[in-house]
């Protein structure tokens, strides 16, 4: 029951109703406030055609447009507990991860796939903003540490797009735990010599941007993100004065040496199969957008040395 | 002079009363008041024990950072010897809130660092309350780099409101700092012991909480964030920090069930305030015996090992319902 109202119907249900979302739909830009003609939006990445603006992305839009041939095969994730500490504000915990589910027809926080960029393998993995603002519990935890068990079982680069308000405060202390739990999870690549690249997303906040999003071997953002630890308004009422322009914002970490680069969302994927090709030791790709790549029967099946499916996978009623 | 916390006022009338006898009777020496006095003082110490047999999570908040609770300085300069302090990130600065150095527990040299609060208002100020920059955290680095390449036990005492959220830390790189600490912790060694001492806040505590044991004193809390913090964003509204501290489970004991620490270490009865070398000296015994344990486990990375297993499995137990 809790499996298939929980994540079989949500799936269902979001199915449906993307295929509903008419064609002539117009989304406001939340910076300029033009109207973008919905189609050409979501052709240009969620990115404002007017002013530039990057826009929220879920982790799925960004995979079909991130994969050669917009395949991807999803990782799986082993289910935490739910509501381990049986938390309640003023709504019960249980009852938010439910409405979350309702609202982006996804299982929770972050999405791992694996595929080809520019003919490169990868694992990647996404936190989801609109799930309970992407933020970071025990099955991120998890889904960092399937990718990364992922990625070193089958010897790629893992790419990571961190998209966080923070830690899950529903999840109190075992949410804090993915800190030291994720930085786990990354050493596992880095003593693989993997690459592992994080894109740090608008925006990346608290305990993610303190672990594994600034663990990377490089980073890279995406324009006019805001990163930081502490956000602006909790530093303003600590030290009681005005923040300069543009503070904490990627182009403002890179000049304080964060950062190694700020990439538009459409020149992101060529980056990073320019920066993984050289770090793996391949020749130069081929670049734009690819077919599908002709060995996808084998991306698509299980590969042998993929991780045992955890018995805890079912989730507790 | 008792600092008394608002839930202790009751406690304090009765102490003042007794006191207030005491000094009469030392004014006028024919007056026989320690009968009366006595009586108080039972009536007191009652009191201390029937409000301090189960804390509030709240209460337990405000026992966490009683101004009068021994600090990491104090816990430092009574338990170790020969404590040489050690400064600086060698990057751009040296921040007073983390203090560290190498020192002696028993014969053996060990490095110890933890958050340090102060306890005066100069103190305070010099220590910024107990929240670090981005260079207490670095500093932590390069002291576990040294005790890594000698082989030293680490010990850390934990005790911060959290990681300074100022506008030069930001710059400086407060998260790359406070994620390179927590690798770094993950990556050595030697053994790693951490006690958390009073306030265990959030992201600026877990980069001294990263060990193969970690333990806490009763009264202490540990949570991803201050009570008052989660009820200004879940209740829009910071005046239910007590519903917000009961929910988040930081206290010590909800902690131990959750598998999150290792080990709980009594305070004495009314708090580490109230019986500071009781408290410094528990702290000292359960170290000492932590390090023998884990000195016979240490053989090559095994304790590495160890350490990143405990926190990979954590979060498989949930509270009882």
């Amino acid at each position: 029951m809790n499996w298939i109202s929980n994540y079989v119907r949500p799936r269902i249900n979001s199915l449906f109703s993307r295929r509903e979302v008419p064609e002539n739909l117009w989304t406001k830009c939340s910076e300029c406030g033009t109207m973008l003609f919905h189609r050409e939006f979501t052709e240009n990445l969620n990115v404002c055609t007017s002013c530039d603006h990057h826009m929220g992305i879920t982790p799925r839009e960004r995979f079909h447009a991130l994969f050669d041939g917009n395949v991807f095969t999803e990782v799986d994730v082993p289910a935490p507990l739910d509501d381990p500490l049986h938390f309640k504000d003023q709504k019960r915990y249980p009852d938010r991860i439910k409405a979350a589910r309702k609202d982006t027809g996804e299982r929770e926080a972050m999405l791992v796939a694996e595929g080809k960029i520019g003919r490169t393998p990868i694992v990647a993995a996404a936190q989801d903003f609109s799930f309970m603002a992407g933020s970071m519990g025990m099955y991120v935890g998890n889904a960092i540490i399937a990718a990364a068990e992922r990625a070193v079982a089958a010897k790629r680069p893992l790419v990571l797009f961190s998209a966080a308000g923070g830690a899950r405060m529903q999840e109190g202390i075992l949410s804090l735990m993915q800190m030291p739990r994720t930085t786990v999870a990354v050493q596992m690549l880095k003593e693989a010599g993997l690459p592992y690249i994080v894109v740090l997303t608008h925006p990346t906040t608290g305990g993610v941007t303190a672990s594994y999003a600034m663990l990377g071997d490089v980073h890279i953002a995406e324009p006019n993100a805001l990163i930081c630890f502490a956000g602006p308004r909790v530093i303003e009422q600590t030290i009681r004065e005005k923040l300069p322009d543009g503070f904490q914002r990627a182009e403002y970490l890179l000049d304080h040496g964060m950062l190694d680069r700020v990439t538009h969302r459409k020149d992101m994927k060529d980056e990073l199969v320019t920066i993984l090709r050289m770090l793996t030791g391949k020749g130069p790709a081929v670049m734009g957008d690819l077919p599908k790549p002709e060995d996808v029967v084998e991306t698509k099946e299980k590969p042998e040395d993929a991780p045992a499916k955890p018995k805890d996978e079912a989730p507790k009623t | 002079m008792t600092n008394y916390l608002e839930f202790e006022k009751p406690l304090a009338e009765i102490e003042g009363k007794a006191e207030e006898l005491r000094a009469l009777a030392r004014a006028n020496k024919e007056m026989d008041v320690e009968g009366e006095a006595a009586g108080l003082d039972a009536k007191a110490s009652a009191l201390l024990k029937e409000l301090y047999k189960d804390l509030t999570p709240w209460r337990k908040c405000q026992v966490a950072r009683h101004p009068d609770r021994p600090h990491c300085k104090d816990y430092i300069e009574a338990l170790f010897t020969e404590y040489t302090p050690l400064a600086g990130d060698r990057n751009f600065a040296d921040d007073h809130a983390v203090m560290g150095g190498l020192a002696r527990l028993g014969d053996v040299p060990v490095v110890v660092m933890g958050q340090e609060k102060g306890n005066d208002t100069k103190s305070r100020i010099e220590r910024n309350f107990g929240m670090a920059r981005p260079e207490g955290y670095r500093k932590v680095i390069r002291l576990m780099d040294l005790a890594d390449r000698f082989g030293l036990p680490i010990v850390m005492l934990v005790d911060t409101p959290g990681a300074y959220p100022g506008k030069g830390a930001e710059e400086r790189g407060q998260s790359e700092a406070i994620a390179r600490s927590t690798e770094r912790s993950l990556n050595v060694k030697s053994p790693v012991i951490s006690v958390i001492i009073g306030e265990g806040g959030s992201g600026g505590a877990v980069a001294l909480a990263t060990a193969n044991t970690v333990m806490m004193l009763e009264h202490s809390i540990y949570s991803v964030i201050s009570p008052e913090g989660c009820a200004s964003i879940l209740w829009k509204d910071s005046d239910k920090m007590r519903e917000a501290a009961e929910a988040l489970r930081l206290t010590a004991q909800d902690l131990k069930q959750l598998g999150v620490i290792d080990q709980i270490i009594p305070e004495p009865m009314g708090g580490a305030q109230r019986g500071r070398s009781e408290s410094i000296n528990a702290v000292g015994k359960a170290i000492e015996a932590e390090l023998k344990a884990l000195k016979k486990r240490q053989k090559g990375d095994a304790l590495l090992k160890e350490r990143r297993e405990k926190f990979l499995k954590m979060g498989a137990k949930g509270l009882a319902a």
